[in-house]
């Protein structure tokens, strides 16, 4: 008998990405482009976060013929966006045969109470985290990967940075914990007590934990890599930059190798300029991505 | 004690370093060409095998893996890393490393959403074995002395041929470690040999 959509098989799928970048792509010639740099997958959508946030307005899951028209081009895995709590949305690219959803801040959110029940889908998704409680909850709701929120759209990594040092802190900080103060920090954090108790007996998350959310440079990727990412996202960081051929080859190699500093190096010359990058301090607060998600 | 390299460019190298740490033997993350000296035998672990071929190429593995695999030291490939041992593949013009004279069919039982896991029986192995199929490739033609080792909903899954191993879904993704436990007395008998 053949079990479909176990939780081994979701979480195998974002295993098979390790050490890899995910691309963010919104055309076939550009999925194309990523997949000969060597990204491990591309994220189908109709506007890079950049654009988004230059656009304004409400943003929805991508024009379906656009993640047609990716997954027809390429032979490595697709993901698209749906809204936060957006079940149709969540369920439309489940039947198209998309093979990873992220339930994505990016995108205006469809519902301010609740997560998606991932848990019901055949396919994983992957969602954003800024700390270990937020990261639980959506292991809870059955995430099969987690990437950090950083701030999307900025090319600017300190947000990233930040979020993946928080859960890393918190995973230490609970695997040294005795017992009996796990329930008290599972209240502290809003987190489930049985997903921290098996991050404490596994000593580490159960999913895959990539970084997201303002990689614009190869050094970027290599730094989130240091500090304990399972691999990149990168969304404008790619497709905004002078040259995307060379800046997404370069990238990949910096993720692969992220402690070769001559490596990098080398990747880093002649590649063009990195997208144009934004101060945190200059988004408004109410259009700050980050902080959608609950 | 044996030492058994895993190919460490991209994919689930920790998990198939567990496994061969679980079977007794030592393990080395492969990074760079000239740590292939120091190994027994060579794992190629489940990832995007687009992506690994790119990184080969980058880093002038291609020929030290194909010498590697014809001085007879023994490699298994799972997954992606079957694809990249396979002389051929489906709709395809070009091959990988074209080590093994297999024909694989990529993404053979589907997208993601036909991801599955089933009890396999693997000869040789085990009777039971829980296998993870994710994305995963099948066998559909074999040639010269491949050996069919375990088969899926009728198709190949698994198969050897003299010192390479292949299977088309993730041992190491699971506790067992039975099939590894396989492919470390492939290098030990083959060590044997190639002292002698």
């Amino acid at each position: 008998m053949a079990n479909v959509g176990t939780d081994r098989v979701k979480r195998g799928m974002a295993e098979m990405q390790k050490g890899g970048v995910i691309m963010d792509v919104v055309n076939a010639e550009q999925a194309k482009i990523a997949e000969e740099a060597g990204a491990v997958a591309v994220m189908a959508l109709e506007r890079v976060p950049s654009d988004i946030r230059a656009a304004g307005g409400v943003a929805r899951m991508a024009d379906l013929t656009i993640v047609e028209e990716v997954m027809n081009a390429v032979s490595i895995p697709v993901m698209a966006k749906a809204r936060i709590g957006h079940i149709v949305e969540a369920r439309v690219l489940e039947s198209m045969g998309v093979d990873y959803i992220d339930e994505s801040e990016v995108l205006t959110p469809a519902d301010e109470i609740y997560h998606l029940n991932k848990r019901d889908y055949t396919i994983p998704f992957v969602c954003g985290c800024r700390d270990l409680g937020e990261a639980a909850r959506r292991i809870g709701e059955g995430a099969s990967m987690l990437r950090t929120k950083g701030e999307p759209g900025t090319g600017n990594i300190v947000e990233a940075v930040r979020h993946m040092r928080e859960v890393q802190a918190q995973v230490r900080q609970l695997v040294t914990m005795s017992s009996d103060e796990i329930m008290t920090f599972a209240k502290e954090l809003g987190a489930p007590y049985e997903v921290l108790i098996d991050i404490k007996e596994n000593g580490r998350l159960p999913v895959v934990n990539f970084a997201a959310g303002g990689v614009a440079t190869p050094a970027d990727a290599a730094l989130m890599m240091q500090l304990g990412a399972d691999g990149v996202f990168v969304g404008s960081g790619i497709f905004k930059s002078e040259d995307p051929a060379k800046f997404a080859k370069a990238i990949v190699e910096a993720t692969t190798h992220y402690n070769d500093y001559e490596l990098i190096a080398k990747v880093s010359k002649g590649i063009g300029t990195a997208m144009k990058g934004l101060e945190i301090s200059t988004i408004a607060p109410e259009q700050r991505m980050q902080d959608r998600g609950w | 004690m044996i030492k058994i390299g895993v190919l460490g460019l991209q994919g689930a190298i920790r998990e198939h370093v567990q496994s061969i740490e679980s079977s007794g033997a030592e393990a080395i993350v492969i990074k760079k060409k000239e740590q292939l000296e120091e190994v027994d035998g060579l794992v190629f672990p489940g990832g995007e095998s687009t992506t690994m071929r790119r990184l080969i190429d980058q880093y002038d593995f291609f020929t030290p893996l194909q010498q590697f695999g014809k001085q007879g030291r023994p490699i298994f490939g799972t997954c992606a890393g079957l694809i990249l041992l396979a002389k051929e593949i489906s709709g395809q013009e070009q091959s990988h490393l074209g080590l093994m004279n297999i024909t694989v069919e990529r993404n053979g039982f589907g997208r993601q959403r036909d991801s599955f896991e089933e009890t396999l029986r693997i000869t040789g192995v085990a009777e039971d074995f829980e296998a993870v199929f994710i994305r995963a490739p099948y066998i559909a033609e074999i040639g010269g002395d491949v050996e069919i080792l375990a088969r899926s909903q009728g198709k190949i899954v698994a198969a050897r041929e003299e010192n390479y191993l292949c299977s088309a879904f993730h041992p190491e993704l699971t506790g067992d470690h039975r099939f590894m436990q396989y492919f470390i007395h492939m290098v030990e008998e083959s060590k044997k040999q190639l002292a002698s």
